[in-house]
């Protein structure tokens, strides 16, 4: 039996009278590449949120790398990984010292933070970066940087909110090379995407509408049961019945 | 853990172009040009005589206003209804009105009558220039007593030598100056941290702070500490320059100013970051923490006395820690006082630092 990493049961995000996340059941295995897909305003990010600790569950239960998400959110917090939507690293902060930020807060011994910074530049191809201000390099380069900040200290389990907004094709690539890498590393990658080539990479994936999750399955088995030739026609499928998001 | 953010924290700052230019621009600012702008002491008070006597004795009251170095004398008016014109359009601040026979009468019956008239818009300006004319016809009068003293009968005068304690010469530079310290040590260190988290949030990186199991006190203290730093820099750079320019050196011990400061840096420095916690953007914490600042320097004792305030006013400045280290300052700085002396303020103190940087830690959720 494979353990799981993440496991959700009826977890709910009201805000007010808005059921963000309504009642989702999710498993995730470890070592799995899972897709969270849904349209804009679906609630994948709230539920993302929820799941790293950022925001507490209105009601439900969840757990992360075994840890309750409503009362253990610090034990949750040092078994995970995650990057934000937005860029968040520091813009006026250098690449290496961004990484020494981080690795020091996980408490990474100090010898040992300088060899791995050095080899992971090397890995995203940064290395002649290393004293560039992060404001000064172009958002592909952030996007590698801020995803290897995420997997520096080996969470159990890495979030990543659509990593791939905004990059060029080849970047988005040499992106998901990186993430195989990390599952190959037996980093469970927990991944929101709008692209649906993407959604295609991943061993598994739920489609969220309207707070719910409408379908979880390998890609093959959605396009076989949703009758279509690649998930893109699933998605639509499923998206069209939404009745809050803004592109239907 | 802390070490890292610290560090990160010294980074940001001295990357910044504005801020460290301000932090040595404010001191200087602050000890060269406030202490001459922030005065007390009335000067060119413009004066107008109305000399209803045209004699010697008269003439000679006016020469000694004229040569004292608080009054100019504006205008010699015919008249008080003509020095009261002046008055209104503002070229004249006080009147003196000579009566007729004032030679005559100070001659024979020893006594006369001057009036003095003051522009009461600005109160204080008006009382003290009153007072200062008094003074010099006083003086006035009791020079002519002394000439007179083998001629006249003799009169008892009695002479008021005023002697003043802890400032000899009543100069308001050694009075404004450590309290203009303490006004600069609450500007730096509360306004920094108070935008401090609230731009972090602004920029998103508060987000990947939060998601990581850093503690809320290390992050709180790693914000602390460095304007700690900065305000024992700027607090250095303050006693050295006063030390050169005005010559004024504590006449208490140093390290009480610095005790107290490390503890009242604090204090401040969590009101900042507690406002920054509850702030959504920049805006909001710039407007509350400049709110607060203006309130507790003007009610603090920095340029009006706290005891003439009317009693609610002084029941508000209970609250102000700026009140009590402008006390401990200014009696260190003169008075020369010794901590057993300032335990009040030193245990008042030390509760705002704690009850601030509680709340401040207390107030940085790292979940919603």
């Amino acid at each position: 039996m494979i353990s799981k990493v993440i496991e959700t049961r009826n977890l709910t995000k009201r805000f007010g009278d808005f059921t963000a996340v309504d009642n989702i059941n999710l498993d995730v295995f470890k070592g799995e590449i899972f897709g969270f897909l849904g349209a804009n305003g679906a609630g994948k990010t709230t539920a993302m949120r929820m799941l790293c600790g950022l925001s507490k569950p209105t009601s439900g239960q969840g757990f992360v790398a075994g840890f309750d998400i409503a009362r253990q959110q610090e034990d949750v917090k040092k078994h995970i990984g995650y990057m934000s939507q937005k860029f968040s690293l520091y813009e006026d902060l250098k690449v290496w010292e961004n990484i020494r930020l981080f690795a020091g807060i996980y408490r990474t011994k100090n010898h040992e933070i300088a060899a791995k910074t050095d080899s992971v530049l090397a890995k995203i191809g940064l290395s002649s970066e290393r004293n560039a201000l992060v404001k000064k390099i172009p958002l592909g380069w952030k996007q590698k940087l801020a995803f290897s900040v995420a997997v520096f200290h080996n969470p159990a389990i890495v979030f990543l909110d659509e990593p791939t907004g905004g990059v060029d094709p080849v970047t988005r690539r040499r992106f998901w090379e990186l993430i195989y890498e990390a599952a190959a590393d037996g980093i469970t990658v927990f991944v929101t995407t709008h692209y649906m080539d993407e959604a295609e990479y991943c061993n598994r994936v739920s489609i969220m509408v309207d707070g719910k999750i409408e379908a979880i399955d390998t890609p093959q088995h959605l396009r076989r049961q949703f009758n279509a030739n690649n998930m893109d026609e699933v998605f639509r499928k499923l998206a069209r019945k939404a009745e809050r998001n803004d592109n239907g | 853990m802390i070490k890292y953010l610290i560090e990160k924290e010294f980074k940001q700052i001295f990357r910044n172009l504005i801020i460290p230019k301000i932090i040595v621009a404010l001191p200087l600012m602050a000890m060269l040009v406030f202490p001459w702008a922030a005065n007390h002491e009335i000067k060119n008070i413009n004066v107008d005589i109305v000399d209803n006597d045209h004699s010697a004795y008269s003439k000679r009251l006016i020469n000694k206003i004229a040569a004292s170095s608080y009054f100019v004398l504006s205008c010699v008016s015919s008249d008080n209804a003509e020095a009261l014109k002046n008055v209104e359009s503002g070229q004249t601040d006080i009147i003196l009105e000579i009566q007729p026979d004032f030679e005559k009468h100070l001659t024979v019956e020893r006594i006369a009558n001057v009036m003095i008239s003051a522009n009461g818009v600005n109160g204080m300006k008006g009382i003290l220039s009153a007072s200062y004319m008094s003074g010099i016809v006083d003086e006035f009068a009791s020079e002519l007593n002394s000439e007179q003293i083998s001629t006249a009968a003799n009169r008892p005068t009695i002479n008021v030598v005023p002697h003043n304690l802890f400032n000899v010469f009543m100069d308001y530079k050694v009075f404004m100056l450590p309290a203009l310290i303490v006004m600069l040590l609450t500007v730096i260190c509360g306004f920094l941290p108070a935008l401090n988290i609230v731009s972090e949030k602004e920029s998103g990186t508060i987000e990947q702070i939060n998601v990581t199991p850093v503690g809320k006190f290390a992050f709180i203290i790693s914000k602390l500490i460095p304007y700690w730093l900065i305000g024992f820099f700027v607090l250095n750079f303050c006693l050295i320059l006063i030390a050169l320019v005005y010559g004024l050196t504590p006449a208490g011990n140093i390290f009480t100013i610095y005790f107290f400061s490390a503890v009242y840096i604090l204090a401040v420095s969590g009101i900042g970051l507690v406002i920054s916690n509850y702030s959504e953007n920049m805006q909001q914490s710039m407007f509350t923490i400049f709110f607060f600042i203006i309130v507790m320097i003007l009610m603090s004792g920095l340029f009006t006395p706290v005891a003439s305030m009317p009693q609610w006013a002084q029941n508000i400045t209970i609250i102000n820690p700026l009140k009590y280290f402008i006390q401990v300052m200014r009696m260190i700085f003169l008075k020369g006082s010794a901590p057993p002396h300032l335990t009040e303020q030193f245990a008042t103190l030390c509760c705002f630092a704690l009850i601030f940087n509680i709340w401040a830690v207390l107030s940085y959720r790292k979940c919603k």
